[in-house]
């Protein structure tokens, strides 16, 4: 299998050149872009597999280059990456279609693995990320809840917790005694529900967004 | 405050002598004679006898009204508590005083002395007016005493500010009608008609001169003010900058040839401004898990140069029990950073509806925990006996090679 072909978008051309350095050898940087529109533009010249996305950026962020790029090209997968730890703008970012969300200070090793898996297909939640969502689907469901998008089955939340308190897909399969595949089909299934769902607090977080853009 | 005080305690028998005021608990029409007879210490009823043979002869009445006006009230027990709107009895008392002011006119009239209506209703209306307007501004003081007694809702506000402006733009439309019936019965409206109308012109010529300057002047007094406030916050961002990042800045400068060391003074530096970006309060006041453990985190930072990640879901006040949690996990994180081998430990709490759970994670070499030296006090009497004491468990689960997790479990309603 070849390596994935990645795609850098951050605003700090500091920021971007370390992440390149630390990939390069791992992975296949077709690019990087330092706005918006430059991203949007990178993405549709070199259709990249993987996308790493900022949060945080003038003119929308990483919301808005998931928006603007839309279908075209098809199958660009993104990660998003940031410094940013506010709730909101997270949540936000998965919503609009990210696969997962690490923070910049994670290490090369684990960096060049969550974008293998967002490569392949799966979904990558931090420690903190997990936090977010045991957070968001806390308390009671809304009235006229879907038990299907609108709640975490206990499994769901096990291994949510699991991942918050350091845990790796595969030490998670150890100690809930299942496969790291079955680890990682529960992994999108809440990242499936964190993008359908219309739970109080998701839809209020992606309306604060819009209000803000 | 002694006034409050009287008008706390019911009114007792003339005791001390106390200052002339109307009573408008005892009043028949507004307390005048009440007042008089307590003050005097007699019966009312003598006092308004007299009156009422005073008033035979008109002195009385105007005798009665003047001290209607001068006289303030005394603060009543049954009036202020029960919310008594004070505009209803301005609309009284300028309905009385007006009233009075025609009686008093027209029984000067009927003993021969001779008011034309040119007079006699203008004056009536100024007193009316001019009673209501005098009223409404002398009542005033009396509404922010009021709440102590009778808590007003705060929708209740804006009604009773309306209302007061309301009653003052009446006794104003009085006092205005009044001068227009005198000057229309005297004949002067004409000359009044066009004094007024160069006065209007004068005010629109020198409106349309000084409007342009006038909002100029209005909206730079505005643009400073703003410009002030940015100063202000600037100065203040400037403060915390260089108190916390330029300082951190500098350390990092001398201690470049330590890594460790650079990345943990960056790692406190990142926590601190984050925490101040997002407006959280500084620590120390009403402690609460989250922000306790956050703490815990910067510290042991600090003090073993290794990094701790906190993650949180949900957050709660901290009682004493849940100190007792957020010191075991101290002790949690410290042995984490000591025996980890530099490996970064992560925390993650929680607080459900049964309890606070706390997780300290490590990924060091780990041990076998029937291996524990006796010598570790820690694990055992801070962490393991900690949490007994306090209606909680501690678990520790540790392999060689595979890290360490302690697991801090505070049941809700434990005793």
């Amino acid at each position: 299998m070849s390596a994935p072909r990645v795609a850098i978008v951050d605003d700090h051309a500091l920021f971007r050149a370390g992440v390149r350095a630390e990939l390069e050898d791992r992975v296949k940087i077709v690019g990087d872009a330092g706005s918006v529109a430059e991203a949007v533009s990178l993405i549709r010249t070199t259709e990249p597999e993987v996308v790493l996305l900022d949060v945080h950026m003038p003119d929308g962020g990483g919301v808005e280059v998931i928006r603007l790029v839309g279908d075209e090209p098809e199958g660009v997968r993104y990660l998003a990456l940031s410094v940013s730890d506010a709730a909101e703008d997270v949540i936000a970012v998965i919503r609009a279609g990210a696969r997962g969300y690490v923070t910049k200070n994670i290490d090369a090793d684990a960096l060049a693995d969550a974008v293998r898996r967002v490569h392949d297909g799966d979904a990558v939640f931090s420690p903190r990320l997990a936090g977010f969502v045991l957070d968001a689907f806390a308390g009671r469901a809304p009235a006229a809840a879907d038990p299907a998008l609108d709640e975490l089955t206990p499994r769901e939340r096990d291994v949510l917790q699991l991942i918050a308190r350091g845990y790796l897909y595969k030490e998670i399969a150890l100690r809930l005694g299942i496969s790291a595949k079955t680890v990682e089909a529960h992994v999108s299934a809440v990242l499936r529900k964190l993008q359908l769902s219309n739970r109080h607090e998701l839809s209020r977080w992606a309306m604060e967004r819009r209000l803000v853009d | 405050m002694i006034d409050a005080t009287m008008a706390t305690a019911p009114v007792p028998a003339p005791a001390a002598p106390r200052p002339l005021r109307r009573d408008p608990d005892g009043r028949l029409i507004a307390g005048v004679c009440a007042g008089l007879a307590r003050r005097l210490g007699v019966d009312p009823l003598v006092v308004r006898v007299a009156f009422v043979a005073a008033a035979t002869t008109g002195v009385g009445i105007v005798l009665y009204g003047a001290l209607w006006l001068l006289l303030p009230a005394e603060a009543s027990a049954e009036a202020a508590p029960a919310g008594r709107v004070p505009g209803r009895a301005a609309v009284e008392v300028a309905l009385g005083v007006g009233l009075l002011t025609a009686s008093v006119l027209l029984a000067f009239r009927g003993v021969g002395v001779l008011f034309s209506d040119a007079i006699v209703w203008p004056v009536v209306l100024v007193a009316a007016g001019g009673a209501l307007i005098w009223r409404q501004s002398a009542g005033r003081p009396v509404a922010p005493a009021a709440p102590a007694a009778a808590p007003r809702t705060e929708a209740e506000e804006p009604t009773l500010r309306a209302a007061t402006f309301s009653r003052t733009g009446i006794g104003a439309a009085l006092v205005i009608a009044a001068g227009l019936v005198f000057l229309q019965a005297t004949g002067a409206l004409g000359a009044a008609r066009d004094a007024v109308l160069v006065a209007l012109v004068a005010a629109t010529v020198l409106a349309v001169i000084f409007a342009p300057w006038w909002v100029r002047l209005l909206r730079s007094l505005s643009a400073e003010r703003a410009s002030r406030i940015r100063e202000q916050e600037r100065a203040e961002m400037a403060a915390h900058l260089h108190d916390s990042v330029l300082q951190t800045l500098a350390l990092v400068q001398r201690r470049a040839d330590d890594p460790r060391e650079v990345a943990a003074l960056a790692r406190r530096q990142e926590r601190e401004l984050r925490s101040w970006l997002a407006g959280r309060v500084p620590r120390g006041d009403a402690p609460r898990l989250r922000a306790a453990l956050e703490a815990v985190a910067d510290e042991v930072e600090q003090d073993h140069r290794v990094a701790v990640d906190v993650v949180a879901v949900g957050d709660a006040p901290l009682d004493a029990r849940g100190e007792a949690l957020v010191a075991a996990a101290r002790e949690a994180v410290v042995n984490a950073a000591k025996f980890g081998d530099g490996a970064p430990v992560a925390v993650f709490a929680e607080a459900g509806e049964d309890g606070l759970v706390v997780f300290v994670r490590d990924r060091g070499p780990g041990f076998d925990p029937s291996t524990v030296p006796e010598d570790r006090r820690g694990l055992r009497e801070s962490i393991v006996g900690r949490m007994a004491r306090h209606g909680g468990a501690a678990a520790v689960r540790s392999q060689p090679g595979l890290g360490t997790e302690v697991e801090l479990a505070l049941p809700e309603d434990a005793p």
